[in-house]
């Protein structure tokens, strides 16, 4: 780091919490309300960025804020809110904040199934790549085959992966495996600007680029059988599909002109924030309420995204294999956001209470019994989806009723970048890593080859220490671990 | 009235390694406001693209007001973001002029072309432009912004 951007940070002292939990007393910092955690285990933490400790430092600082401010093992140095940072706000005396949020509102990762295996995947491998590559564009500003009306664009943000489904892009069933049934409740169109609606009317059913990928997997290792069995993962070598992305230029949009609205609103409702990115609004407030109205149009855009990408996916294997997709048992899995906000009850001070849940680059994991969860997953908990880097690999997780204890019901999104984008395109080539990894056997499609060189492995935290960070705190337990064997990415 | 400096800055901009890991940090510089606001706008382009195969084919005006310099850098990069969604424009060519009277008041001819994965050296998509670490300031060499891009 360069002397002048370093000088702002040093480390701050913390209290052994347990293995991998650490927490910073308020004390560090004036204006922090409550203590910060984060969730690590030694390893991990000696390598996070001091950027982390600012950053889930200034959070700890918001109104309402409630118990601690919390960063997973994945953290990294993000704006406003580190990557990986969950925070609870009370619903009336608490703020809700873009910043806490993400640009990429509601970006999330789908699993799907099959009843394949390598062997029959591997001799068409190329073929089925290079036809998802076509079905699902890819990188800067693409355009989706779904051409959409602005009636359309506005039924999508009311409906969620709903609209999908009834127009043909999906099966119905998989409204039940998405969180919250692919709809946030509360939407309203009318708080949506004309901008945002224009940049993403084209791009339903589009990746987007940066780390934003779909990658046929095979499953590694099983860690929980039973469990396994019951989400219809029934051995190693069985072929699962797994996508990364969210809602686009039309996310991107409403919180670039919300985080603008927020940072006039602070100076009337007198709010004094640490870094502009952390911009917020009383949540009860006009400007508050006017943010998560739209940010649940972005989000429900984002589950209609994924439902439209899963729909592509499914036609691909069918043209491939020359087998129905009921037929391969392409059943989804579940669809989990990582960049969101929402009005969930947690137990606080020994009460059940309305908070606004925050987690950015943080995933829900719910322990068994919640309401929010469907029939299928009552009984288990609900389904995590954490990907890695391409040449890593990625997991199946389930949630656990100490994580709505521990954390809110959260926890991490991924591995986590420990080297810059500029930093490993200046060590690792794009063409030599589509080579490398062909060596593999896995067959990647990019339209960017720097974009790839981004998304290099080494440019990424061990997502084996990261996962084993939450299972040893017991909040998110293995199912299984996935690896690539074809990838497209943007 | 604005303040005209020699740039004494070798390059129009830089990106920087060690800062946002997960996103995209750069430099900017120039002599003047304006010219510091159209390399700002190329190191934005040269994010998602390699702007030397950008032909000058479209022309867009961009106006924009703001009460603060800052704001109205965030705002004019803001823009050639929506751009590229909206009508799938990126832009290779910028004249910035920047007044300053009760506000601060850009007016900017933009030019491009419509991108083409088949032709252009696509990169990252920007999300956003953000406010993390932003920073305009007025050193002896002329002026010199730092902005993190969301991508």
């Amino acid at each position: 780091m360069p002397e002048d951007h370093a000088a702002e940070f040093t480390k701050p002292p913390m209290k052994k919490i347990s293995e991998v939990c650490w927490e910073i007393d308020p004390s560090f910092k004036e204006g922090m309300r409550v203590p910060a955690r984060i969730y690590a285990m030694k390893k991990l933490l000696d390598e996070m960025d001091v950027g982390v400790f600012e950053q889930i430092t200034n959070v700890a600082c918001l109104p309402g804020i409630q118990k601690h401010a919390i960063c997973m093992p994945d953290g990294h140095w993000g704006y406003g809110f580190p990557i990986g940072g969950v925070a609870a706000f009370d619903t009336k005396t608490g703020v809700i904040s873009p910043g806490g949020i993400g640009f990429d509102i509601n970006c999330g990762m789908r699993l799907l199934r099959t009843n394949l295996t390598v062997d029959d995947v591997r001799p068409k491998l190329k073929e089925l790549v290079d036809m998802l590559f076509k079905a699902v564009p890819t990188g800067v500003g693409a355009r989706g085959a779904i051409k959409l009306t602005r009636a359309q664009l506005r039924a999508i943000m009311l409906n969620g992966s709903k609209w999908a489904v009834e127009n043909g892009y999906g099966w119905s069933e998989d409204l039940d495996h998405t969180e919250d049934y692919g709809l946030i409740k509360g939407a309203d169109p009318e708080k949506v600007s004309d901008k945002a609606q224009t940049r993403g009317i084209e791009q339903l059913g589009t990746l987007g680029s940066g780390n934003h990928y779909l990658e046929i997997q095979y499953v590694e290792r099983i860690f929980d059988e039973e469990l396994a069995k019951k989400w219809g993962i029934h051995q190693t070598g069985q072929i699962c599909v797994m996508f990364h992305c969210g809602s686009r230029g039309f996310g991107h949009q409403v919180a670039t002109d919300y985080l603008n609205t927020f940072g006039d609103a602070m100076k009337r409702y007198g709010i004094t924030v640490r870094d502009r990115e952390l911009a917020c609004a009383p949540f009860s407030s006009k400007e508050g309420q006017d943010y998560f109205h739209a940010m649940a149009c972005a989000a429900n855009g984002a589950f209609a995204n994924r439902q439209a990408i899963a729909s592509m996916t499914r036609r691909c294997f069918e043209k491939t294999f020359g087998r129905t997709a009921e037929d391969m048992d392409m059943a989804q899995i579940y669809d989990v956001a990582h960049n969101i906000a929402k009005v969930e009850q947690h137990e606080i001070d020994g009460h059940f209470k309305d908070v606004v849940m925050h987690r950015k680059g943080a995933t829900r994991c719910f322990g068994p019994h919640r309401p929010e969860l469907p029939q299928a997953y009552q009984q288990t908990g609900q389904p995590v989806i954490i990907g890695g880097s391409m040449e890593t690999g990625s997991f199946l997780l389930v949630g656990t009723e100490k994580a709505m204890t521990e954390t809110f019901g959260s926890t991490m999104h991924g591995s986590g970048r420990t080297m810059s984008r500029t930093k490993a395109k200046h060590i690792v080539r794009g063409s030599e890593l589509q080579q490398q990894m062909q060596k593999h056997g896995i067959y990647v499609r990019s339209v960017s080859m720097s974009g790839l060189a981004e998304e290099a492995g080494l440019a990424y935290k061990d997502l084996n220490d990261v996962v084993e960070t939450m299972e040893i705190a017991g909040v998110s337990h293995k199912v299984c671990s996935l690896k690539p064997l074809g990838n497209i990415k943007g | 009235m604005v303040n005209m400096v020699k740039n004494n800055f070798i390059k129009k901009f830089k990106f920087i390694e060690e800062i946002a890991i997960a996103d995209v940090a750069f430099e900017a510089y120039g002599s003047s406001e304006a010219e510091l606001f159209e390399n700002a706008a190329l190191a934005v382009e040269e994010t998602m693209v390699d702007t030397a195969g950008i032909n000058p084919k479209v022309k867009k005006e961009i106006e924009i007001e703001a009460d603060e310099l800052d704001k109205l850098l965030f705002d004019f990069l803001s823009e050639l973001v929506y751009y590229k969604d909206a009508e799938m424009l990126l832009f290779s060519k910028f004249t910035v002029n920047v007044e300053k009277n009760t506000k601060y008041k850009l007016t900017a001819e933009v030019v491009g072309e419509p991108f083409d994965s088949s032709k252009h050296e696509l990169r990252n998509d920007i999300k956003a432009i953000t406010w993390h670490m932003f920073k305009i300031e007025q050193t002896k060499k002329g002026w010199k912004c730092l902005i993190i891009v969301d991508v």
